[in-house]
């Protein structure tokens, strides 16, 4: 792996925010962190970028001017217009003025964000927000774009242009790590993390991630919830039977992606679950 | 009662601005509907519309068969972006309080939300804050359900819970309105409405909007050149680990990419309902 997090431990007090991850992110590739809030998503990025220290572990990063970064709340200034704001991050990074004029150029085309060059960063919707923030980052070509939830709560047009940028990033030979809580967009990474209490719960493409589905997958109905390991899918139930048993009367399925990380999320918080319990024993 | 909410015709202008524009919806009992849009498609307003905070210009707004009020209100549960929780509260407060404004008494907390009980909402991850929302809403058994973006951040395991409460209050006979920008939470639904600029552009199952939507799958070794390609040559294209996609014509695609010299496998597989959605949405013209 070129860049990355080899078997990162954060600890916070008596608790680890990240216990023991492992996070590569490759030239020319995607790599999603996937997981639901407090899974250690954030934690995860910001070692990647050198805002917090690992406690043990090794991370992997080129020089701060060869790093992209957005964190989940803000990048850019609400104040500033879109402009003013592709400016500051210019001069932050020392540009060229040149090479400035003709980058900012592609990206306000590439985000069409050009009509809006005299509007207030504030008085943008949330999803040109998060494109500005998105080309600010991209500015200098770095070598490594880090992006934390870029996507969340933005509608599906706005992703679909949010994942061009971050497409034609990669494509052009950047390491791109997004962190995520939605399925699809792990589905299209070339590498996925899922995290779980601050633990990996799954990690591979996500072809691996789903041919390494444990045990079988069936589908029930029923008002109640037939099983432990089981989830609403639509009006039916999926039932998970990790040793291969499924229970009388659910009809066997192929299991898809987004079982595939339901399954490996709910063993994740089983695991930790018993952890705690046996923990509170002794 | 055949349906819990309905509009025939629904038209609200805000001076010369219509954000609704002659939208016809039912939800029956059981059912849940699924309301998609980009931000300012109308959505909100056709909320806002049936839950009787602001009157119709035009058409027929009815909850439970007839026009909305107080006493309809009060058969509605209602789950705002923003929660709608006081998070200087506890969780037995809001849920407290919540029971009071409704008339009702001494509910237990449920179950899932009890370990939470003497805690501050805001102090509680957002999962458990939607979580403790969606108790709240439900705490006054209400016939509708209105969700608005009902899962957004709360992760795969988050939302498969969220969702269970939601599949349940339907499965006792309630109706549930849900609006979301995730396609996965979309395919839940037993029935979608798509909006664009206050119309309704189309309706159905996720299988229908789906149907007989194909997009371009290209693999190839030298993806990140025929994705510059694409990208330049005006195709809407998105990557998928390796592999592109996009709405363009195969034809054209496999043309433009040996043109460049890039050895390619060009095919037309099915829409997926994002991918569907997007170009529903980018084209007004097939209105």
């Amino acid at each position: 792996m070129r860049w990355g997090l080899r078997k990162v431990t954060v600890t916070r007090g008596h608790t680890n925010a990240l216990a023991d991850v492992t996070v590569p992110v490759d030239p020319s590739g995607v790599t999603v962190v996937v997981g639901g809030d407090g899974a250690g998503k954030s934690t995860c990025l910001q070692v990647l970028v050198g805002l917090l220290q690992p406690t043990k572990g090794t991370v992997l990063c080129p020089p701060k001017e060869g790093i992209g970064y957005v964190p989940a709340t803000a990048g850019l200034y609400a104040d500033l217009t879109v402009q003013e704001n592709l400016d500051f991050a210019a001069t932050a990074y020392r540009l060229a003025a040149r090479d400035y004029r003709q980058r900012a150029g592609e990206l306000l085309e590439q985000t069409g964000l050009g009509p809006a060059r005299r509007r207030l960063g504030g008085q943008l919707s949330g999803g040109m927000q998060r494109k500005l923030a998105v080309a600010m980052s991209l500015l200098h070509a770095p070598a490594l774009l880090v992006l934390d939830e870029p996507t969340t709560g933005v509608d599906p047009v706005s992703r679909a242009e949010l994942w061009r940028l971050i497409s034609a990033a990669a494509a052009g030979g950047t390491a791109v790590a997004v962190s995520t809580t939605y399925v699809n967009e792990a589905a299209r990474a070339a590498l996925v993390v899922l995290l779980e209490g601050g633990k990996t719960a799954a990690s591979g493409t996500p072809a691996q991630i789903l041919d390494g589905f444990p045990g079988r997958l069936g589908v029930l109905d029923g008002a109640e919830r037939p099983a432990p390991l089981s989830w609403r899918r639509g009006v039916a139930w999926r039932v998970w039977a990790p040793d291969g048993a499924l229970p009388a009367g659910a009809r066997p399925v192929t299991p898809d992606f987004e079982d595939a990380v339901v399954a490996a999320a709910l063993a994740g918080q089983q695991s930790a679950q018993s952890a705690q319990r046996s923990g509170q024993k002794g | 009662m055949e349906y819990l909410a309905e509009t025939r015709g629904a038209l609200r202008r805000f001076g010369r601005f219509t954000a609704v524009s002659g939208v016809d919806l039912t939800v029956r009992p059981g059912e849940i509907l699924g309301l998609l849009g980009a931000n300012g498609a109308g959505k909100t307003t056709l909320i806002r519309l049936l839950l009787g905070l602001l009157p119709p210009n035009e058409g027929v707004v009815h909850l439970f068969g007839q026009a909305p009020s107080i006493s309809t209100r009060r058969r509605v549960g209602y789950v705002p972006q923003t929660l709608g929780l006081y998070a200087g509260l506890t969780v037995q407060e809001n849920w407290d309080f919540t029971a009071a404004a409704f008339g009702g008494t001494g509910l237990p907390l449920p179950g899932d939300i009890a370990p939470w009980r003497r805690q501050l909402v805001g102090r509680l991850p957002l999962g458990a804050q939607r979580q403790v929302a969606f108790a709240v809403a439900l705490s006054h058994r209400p016939e509708l359900l209105v969700l608005d973006e009902p899962t957004s951040g709360v992760g795969p395991l988050g939302s498969a819970r969220l969702w269970e409460g939601i599949r349940q209050a339907a499965g006792a006979g309630a109706g549930a309105l849900v609006t979301t920008h995730n396609m996965e939470e979309a395919e839940q639904c037993d029935r979608l409405l798509i909006m664009v600029d206050g119309k309704v552009v189309a309706a159905g199952t996720a299988g229908d909007i789906t149907a007989g939507r194909d997009v371009a799958e290209v693999r190839t070794a030298d993806w990140s050149r025929a994705f510059a390609l694409l990208d330049d040559g005006g195709f809407p294209v998105q990557l998928h680990g390796t592999t592109l996609r996009s709405g363009g014509q195969p034809a054209e695609i496999s043309a433009l990419l040996s043109q460049a010299g890039i050895a390619a496998a060009v095919a037309s597989v099915p829409a997926n309902l994002e991918e569907a959605f997007v170009a529903i949405v980018a084209r007004p013209a097939a209105r």
